[in-house]
């Protein structure tokens, strides 16, 4: 199949940009130890949510938060890569329209996946005392990894429709602040008004839900459902949108 | 020898502006093919129709053999594309673009290929040093090595030597010529008549959509104005003694300066020599002499000067 071959090659390219770009690499590794820490120590001791371990509540709202910010990376590649002559090369050659797009969406996931890595180490350290067994970790895998496709395929939309790297980074602005108003930093119980009504119902809340309940061993209850029906949604029309905005734009 | 490319009353608009207006030409195989034209005359829409990046919105153009509309993976196969801007990923390093691309087009051994690139292009000492180090002169060199991997039938090089410093473009000039001795088709596209001319089999000059001449380098040299010199002196008086004694060649006078003539000739050597000798016999003096060469300027109102006398 060309178009697998075609976007492991260019999976392998985008990894090596990332490698090479110091801010990507403190947005996946420093920032993301560094909250978690700061969230955790410092936060945490004047936090009373009604956990034993406020570590162990906040760390999918710290990891959805991190995966967030440092998607932006991907916004500003593919926006460098449209707005430069290299987009032209790859497409007057004989390859996969798309691969460009899915290596580098690849790559952030990659990217991503070490940050989340990264974070639940740090919480280890700090206190985080999870009680999932293995069959638990796989399926928060797969929410994260879900998660982190949905979030990079919006990323893709901004690096498409910004004029340059730095606009395309800060579309991805609203994304960072949305973990802040969901079930991520403190329960949605406690906040009322709009802001409650808007932390329960979206899609950040649920898939923090899911994931903090098989962390803990606790009754995932309907946020397992709700979160995949959120992130594969989200995947669904991002990609349909991407794509076209990507034929249309390069028309 | 048959035709590699072949382009009929091709039309392409952005919004309401018509940028080619019905261009057609034929470019035989292994021959280097210049599309001459200003800024703006279309030369780059026509270049990103055939390389399959854009579609035109009437004619036909088909390329070994293949539809640039219909079949554009077929095209993309047996072409290459070196656009106006380098497009090399400048946090790669020169191999590693290299091999991209030869992972890309499939190649077997990758490394190889780029190794041998990198020697041909005079890039080895740069091999490992990311893109985004090199001069504009690098760039290029790594662009057309990168356009080459996988032996191309056809390459198309859009402004090659635009932005080069001279010693680059005569460099680019060399290049030029081998890759067509190599086989290689080359549609090459140009501001400067003297690149065409030296270049190319075959030039067809692109001028607001329109072809409006075209035919080998000797075929349209017959079309072109001819040189001359423009020679100022020292006096008005001497100026139209000047002009008197050179009769036999078309004079005029400068507009701005009466003590300056342009005289117009063949441009080859006897005849500047018969001027300087006339004008050293009768004992006139000149202050500045110029050689004037045809610009392309010149060769788009000579040439729609002759079509509006037709």
């Amino acid at each position: 199949m060309r178009i697998i071959s075609d976007s492991y090659v260019m999976f392998k390219r985008s990894m090596k940009i990332s490698l090479r770009n110091p801010d990507a690499i403190a947005m996946a590794i420093i920032v993301p130890a560094f909250v978690m820490w700061l969230f955790g120590t410092v936060f945490g001791n004047i936090t009373d949510v009604g956990y034993d371990n406020y570590i162990n509540f906040i760390v999918p709202g710290i990891i959805l938060q991190a995966v967030c910010q440092a998607t932006t990376a991907a916004a500003i590649t593919v926006n460098n890569d449209i707005n430069k002559g290299i987009i032209d090369r790859f497409r007057s050659m004989p390859i996969s329209k798309s691969a460009v797009l899915i290596g580098h969406v690849l790559a952030s996931v990659a990217r991503n996946t070490l940050t989340a890595a990264i974070i639940i180490g740090v919480a280890f350290i700090i206190g985080f005392r999870p009680e999932a067994f293995v069959a638990d970790w796989l399926l928060i895998a797969a929410i994260l990894i879900l998660f982190m496709l949905a979030i990079t395929w919006l990323a893709v939309i901004c690096g498409l429709v910004a004029k340059t790297p730095e606009s395309a980074g800060s579309m991805m602005g609203p994304l960072f602040i949305l973990p802040f108003l969901s079930s991520g930093f403190a329960p949605t119980e406690t906040m009322t008004g709009a802001v409650r009504w808007f932390a329960e119902n979206q899609p950040m809340t649920p898939i923090i839900n899911s994931t903090r309940a098989l962390m803990l061993n606790t009754p995932t209850e309907n946020a397992l459902p709700l979160s995949l029906i959120w992130s594969v949604g989200i995947i669904i029309i991002a990609f349909a949108v991407a794509v076209q905005v990507y034929k249309r734009k390069l028309a | 020898m048959e035709n590699i490319i072949s382009v009929k009353s091709l039309e392409k608009s952005f919004k309401k502006h018509q940028v080619l207006k019905g261009v057609s030409f034929e470019i035989k195989k292994g021959s280097i093919f210049a599309l001459l034209g200003s800024n703006g005359a279309g030369k780059t829409t026509a270049v990103r129709i055939l390389s399959t990046l854009s579609k035109p919105d009437g004619g036909k153009a088909t390329i070994c053999g293949h539809d640039v509309v219909r079949h554009p993976h077929q095209v993309r196969e047996c072409i290459s594309l070196t656009g106006q801007y380098a497009a090399v990923d400048e946090v790669l390093t020169g191999r590693e673009n290299l091999k991209l691309i030869a992972s890309l087009k499939h190649l077997p051994n990758a490394t190889q290929k780029a190794d041998e690139m990198l020697k041909a292009f005079r890039l080895e000492d740069a091999a490992n040093k990311q893109a985004s180090t090199y001069s504009g002169g690098m760039r290029r060199r790594l662009d057309i090595a990168m356009s080459l991997m996988g032996n191309p039938q056809i390459i198309f090089l859009d402004e090659p030597t635009t932005g080069l410093d001279p010693q680059n473009r005569i460099a680019m000039w060399d290049m030029v010529k081998e890759l067509a001795e190599n086989g290689t088709t080359v549609f090459l596209t140009t501001q400067y008549l003297e690149e065409a001319e030296y270049l190319a089999d075959h030039i067809a000059i692109l001028h607001e959509g329109k072809i409006t001449a075209e035919g080998t380098p000797d075929d349209l040299k017959t079309l072109l104005p001819r040189g001359g010199v423009q020679l100022t002196f020292n006096r008005t008086a001497e100026a139209k003694a000047a002009a008197e004694l050179l009769n036999e060649y078309p004079v005029t006078f400068d507009q701005e300066n009466p003590k300056t003539i342009d005289v117009t000739t063949d441009g080859c050597a006897a005849q500047f020599a018969n001027v300087l000798t006339i004008l050293t016999n009768a004992n006139i003096n000149i202050s500045q002499f110029t050689q004037k060469q045809p610009t392309l300027e010149d060769v788009f109102l000579t040439i729609i000067g002759e079509k509006e006398a037709q």
